[in-house]
Order: C-alpha cells, then sequence, then structure tokens
C-alpha cells in the first residue's frame, strides 16, 4: 500500500486545478500586459482569478491581492514592507514567535542587521501563543506582529482573531503567515483584523510556484522584485497567469468544500492519534483540539525520527521528521524545541499530515507500521536500553 | 540521485551484527541523546582476533548503515588490523555518504577505537601508539 501523508510539504493538484491550468495554457497564453486580444483575454482570467481569491479570504478589494512566487517571496515582502516602511516613523520593533517558518524567522534576522530589534515569542506547551504576552511585548515603537496562522510542524492554531483586535486597538499592523491555514480553516482577513496575510497554492492542491500577499489597502508595500510595474507596481515580472488561475480554482474548491473535508480529515487525524496512544513513552506534539484537520505530530522516546521515516517509506508510508538528520543542520526541529518538547524527544519525532484523499483503512496501516517500526528501533536502541534499565532518565511520561 | 546508495540502504534494512555480546571482552559507546545519536559496539576478543561483534545503534539510516558496514569490516580481523579502519574505508565501502552524514562513519571509526582502548585497558596492556591520547570526536 502506498500512503501519503505529507501534505504539509506538499499536495497532489486537485483534478480541477490541473484543469484550469492546461486550459490556461491552450487558451490564455497571452501577456496580461499586451494590449492585443490574446494579452487581454488572459487579464480577464488573472482579473477573475483575484477576485476569487479576495472573495475565498472576504478581502474587501480584489486589489488587495498580490501574485508572488510563493508564501515565502509573500512572508519576505511583508515583513520587509512593514518594517522599512514604519522605520522613518521611528518604528523599529518587530513581533514574531520561535516557531515561525524560516522564510519569517531567516527574514526577521536579516531585519535585525538592518538596527530592527525582534522580539521572538515562545508559545506555551501546546504549542499556542498567549495572547497576553503579545500585548505585554507591544511597545510604542512595534511597527508590526507576525504571527503564524497555524504551524507547519505540530499543527497548533494560534488565536488569530485575538491577535488581531489587539494590533488593531494598539495601531500596530498584524501579518499571519497563513501557508497552511489557507483553504483547510476559515480565513476571514476584516472580521480578523489581519492587515497582511500569506499562502501558497501547492499547499491546497493548486500548482507550486505560486502564491499570495494579502496587502490591506492603505499599507504600502516595498518591492523585493524590482522591474516591469505588475501588480500595482509592487512585484515585477511577467505575470503566471495559468499557474495564478489554477491556484485560484484550487483555493475556492477548499473553500467551498471546507466544513465537509474539516470533517472528514480531523476525524482521520483523531483515529490516527488515538491509535498511537498505546506505544509507551509517546507523546502528541502540539494542541490535540486546536490543531490543523491533518496534522499529526508524535515523539518516540528512544529512537531517532530520520530510521522511523525511511522504514515507513519502505512500507509506502510517506510522512516527514522533526529530526536533525532529516534536516541540513545538525539541530532538531527549532518549532519542538522552542515550544519546549526536550532535544532527544525532538530527534525522535514523525509528522503525519493528512488530507482529503487519505482513507481510515490507509490511517489504520500508518497505526499498524509506527508500532512495528518503533518496536523495530528500539530493540536496535542502546539509548532505549538505557532508558529501560534506569541508567538514563525518560523525558516523556508512560 | 537518492540521499542514499543502495549500498547504505542494504545496510540499513538488513543491518549486519545487531545485539549485544553479553560476555564481550570489549565494549565502546560514542554520542549522545542530544544528539541523536549513540553507538555502542561489543567484541569478542580471542587471541588479538576480533572472533564476534554486535553493535546497537539509536541514530539515523546512515548511523545505523554505518555501524553495520564498520562491523562487517573488522569482524575476523586482528586488533592490529581493525585500529587501521579509517571512517573513509566505512563509506567507502557503502559506496558513498552524503556531506552531512560523514560524522556517522566518524561515529563508527571512534566507537570501535574506544572498545579496542576498553580492552587493551581492562587487560592491562600498553596502548598502541595510535590510540595515546586518543578522545572519540565532539558532535557539534
Amino acid at each position: 500500500m502506498r500512503v501519503y501523508a505529507d501534505n504539509a510539504a506538499t499536495t497532489y493538484m486537485s483534478d480541477a486545478a490541473k484543469a484550469k491550468l492546461i486550459e490556461c495554457l491552450d487558451n490564455y497564453n497571452g501577456n496580461p500586459n499586451s494590449l492585443h486580444s490574446d494579452g487581454q483575454r488572459t487579464q480577464e482570467v488573472l482579473d477573475e482569478a483575484r477576485q476569487t481569491v479576495a472573495d475565498c479570504i472576504n478581502a474587501a478589494k480584489a486589489n488587495e491581492i498580490y501574485f508572488t512566487s510563493g508564501g515565502s517571496e509573500a512572508d519576505n515582502q511583508a515583513l520587509i514592507s512593514a518594517a522599512r516602511g514604519l522605520a522613518p516613523k521611528g518604528k523599529k520593533h518587530l513581533i514574531t514567535t520561535n516557531i515561525e517558518h524560516h522564510a519569517i524567522l531567516h527574514t526577521m534576522a536579516k531585519l535585525e542587521k538592518e538596527g530592527f530589534e525582534v522580539t521572538y515569542l515562545a508559545p506555551e506547551a501546546n504549542g499556542i501563543v498567549d495572547v497576553k504576552k503579545v500585548e505585554d511585548a507591544i511597545r510604542e515603537d512595534t511597527a508590526l506582529v507576525s504571527i503564524m496562522f497555524a504551524n507547519n510542524e505540530m499543527g497548533a492554531i494560534q488565536p488569530i482573531a485575538e491577535i488581531g483586535a489587539l494590533c488593531k486597538s494598539k495601531g500596530v499592523l498584524f501579518h499571519t503567515d497563513a501557508v497552511q491555514a489557507a483553504a483547510h480553516l476559515p480565513i476571514d482577513v476584516q472580521a480578523m483584523n489581519i492587515d497582511m496575510l500569506s499562502m501558497s497554492g501547492h499547499k491546497f492542491h493548486g500548482p507550486k510556484g505560486i502564491g499570495v500577499l494579502y496587502a490591506r489597502n492603505g499599507i504600502r508595500l516595498i518591492n523585493v522584485i524590482e522591474g516591469g510595474a505588475q501588480e500595482r507596481g509592487k512585484r515585477a515580472g511577467t505575470v503566471n497567469v495559468p499557474a495564478i488561475a489554477s491556484m485560484a480554482v484550487a483555493l475556492k474548491e477548499g473553500c467551498d468544500n471546507m466544513e465537509e473535508n474539516m470533517k472528514k480529515v480531523s476525524a482521520l487525524r483523531d483515529r490516527l492519534i488515538e491509535g498511537l496512544k498505546d506505544i509507551p513513552y509517546s507523546q502528541l506534539n502540539g494542541d490535540p483540539v486546536k490543531r490543523l484537520p491533518g496534522n499529526v505530530n508524535y515523539s518516540f522516546e528512544g529512537v531517532e525520527g530520520e530510521s522511523l521515516l525511511l522504514h515507513l517509506d519502505m512500507y509506502g508510508i510517506e510522512c516527514s521528521s522533526g529530526s536533525a538528520c532529516t534536516s541540513e543542520s545538525l539541530d532538531p526541529s527549532h518549532v519542538l524545541t522552542g515550544m519546549g518538547v526536550p532535544v532527544e524527544a525532538a530527534h525522535g519525532s514523525l509528522r503525519f499530515s493528512l488530507d482529503t484523499d487519505n482513507t481510515e483503512e490507509e490511517v489504520d496501516y500508518i497505526i499498524e507500521k509506527v508500532h512495528s517500526v518503533v518496536e523495530r528501533y528500539r530493540k536496535m536502541s542502546p539509548y532505549w536500553e538505557d532508558l529501560e534499565s534506569g541508567k538514563r532518565e525518560h523525558c516523556i511520561s508512560k | 540521485m537518492s540521499l542514499y546508495t543502495d549500498k547504505v540502504m542494504d545496510h540499513f534494512e538488513n543491518p549486519r551484527n545487531v545485539g549485544v555480546i553479553e560476555d564481550a571482552d570489549a565494549v565502546g559507546e560514542v554520542g549522545n541523546p542530544m544528539c541523536g545519536d549513540i553507538m555502542k559496539m561489543y567484541l569478542k576478543i580471542d587471541n588479538d582476533v576480533i572472533t564476534d561483534i554486535k553493535f546497537k545503534t539509536f541514530g539515523c539510516g546512515s548511523a545505523i548503515a554505518t555501524s553495520s558496514m564498520a562491523t562487517e569490516l573488522i569482524k575476523g580481523k586482528t586488533l592490529d588490523e581493525a585500529l587501521e579502519l579509517t571512517n573513509k574505508a566505512v563509506v567507502d565501502a557503502l559506496e558513498g555518504l552524503p556531506a552531512r552524514k560523514i560524522h556517522c562513519s566518524v561515529l563508527a571509526e571512534d566507537a570501535i577505537k574506544v572498545a579496542l582502548i576498553d580492552y587493551y585497558t581492562k587487560n592491562g596492556r600498553e596502548l598502541p601508539e595510535s590510540l595515546v591520547g586518543f578522545e572519540p570526536h565532539e558532535e557539534e
């Protein structure tokens, strides 16, 4: 059996998104900036897609939607615009969390080098940021708060509406990286007081290499890519209309079926969580309830995540791990350690991200095989032997 | 190209010499849980020949594969021959490792050296020159 359970890394394109992409390649291949018929026909498709995206997140106007190359570019532009834009007013303080995606963290680090001060808030043990701590961190000179909608690794959903209301009352800009949330959770940028929001097409069954930055009218964006006057002059480069139209179709599909999808996928998620519970010295990372419908992140003591992942792959199960060995660095997941998961337990973590295509049968297969690989590698682990004999102390309770 | 060679995957999927030798003549352990790697090797030594070897490893796919390959390479060898085993020889036998996994092979070489030091020390023998002052590599 082959089970794809890595939808937080990327999803497969939906049939409708694929069909739209091909339709555009065949019929709407013009440059929307061209004045001839082919160009103008394509411009109409682009306008329609922009309106669709705006409607899906309840943006007040379609011109608040800027198409980018993906979530990372949108994150970069949002932070750079807020920081450099408000710096002349003496606002040189930014607030974020230590569990953000690197598109946020590395941009923040760059801004720190430019002289901005950044506060990195740690979430509570359940992975959720305390709004009171955000409030306490806001200062006179705070330009922006950027907190992700839902975490890509352990799935915790942040109190976005509360943070939005807080920022509005304090006169601080609020950006949220909604790459994992878009099309999976309800988003209303007006009701939630979100000033800027990032999303990425391939996380919701759209194509790769395309994303969105929503920026409320009145926010002055600063270009990350210079060149032509596309996207109201804020993002140069010939507009990728086929990918945009295809992404818009995928987003709308997700939003139209959201209630049903959330119900189905969260039931699969809870079945998986329940099925792994009897593995001793293991824990679910992230809030059990306020979490993305498809996310299951578990730590297993005494074993290392990459070996579990590789062996599950041999069984046809595709997932990911927060272990250092699966990353380019030598450190385990900054998200897990940032929320207080012990380093040893972070090394032994697995993430399954389910979606609408997954079935109960697949979940049961995952449960069976995870039991088997954890047992296999614990038997082989001198660390597990030391935990069992009491030579080393457990960091996860039984 | 995949991350790992077929040889690495073979030793990961079917690791040779996994286990414990209860009455081992030498034991060597390196690594720690914070780094996500621990290798422990058990050697049976007769007349300065490694007659049996077993290992247990906590770590990633390449940590398991390098442990397995290292034990294969020195099983049946004399202590002097085992001393000459380098991490590079383990990497070559596995037909290569990704750059960031080379430290796993260093860990395997170190585990064997620590076990040999244990053997010489326990038996009141002088350490061979190459082991004098040897310290396992610190992991970053």
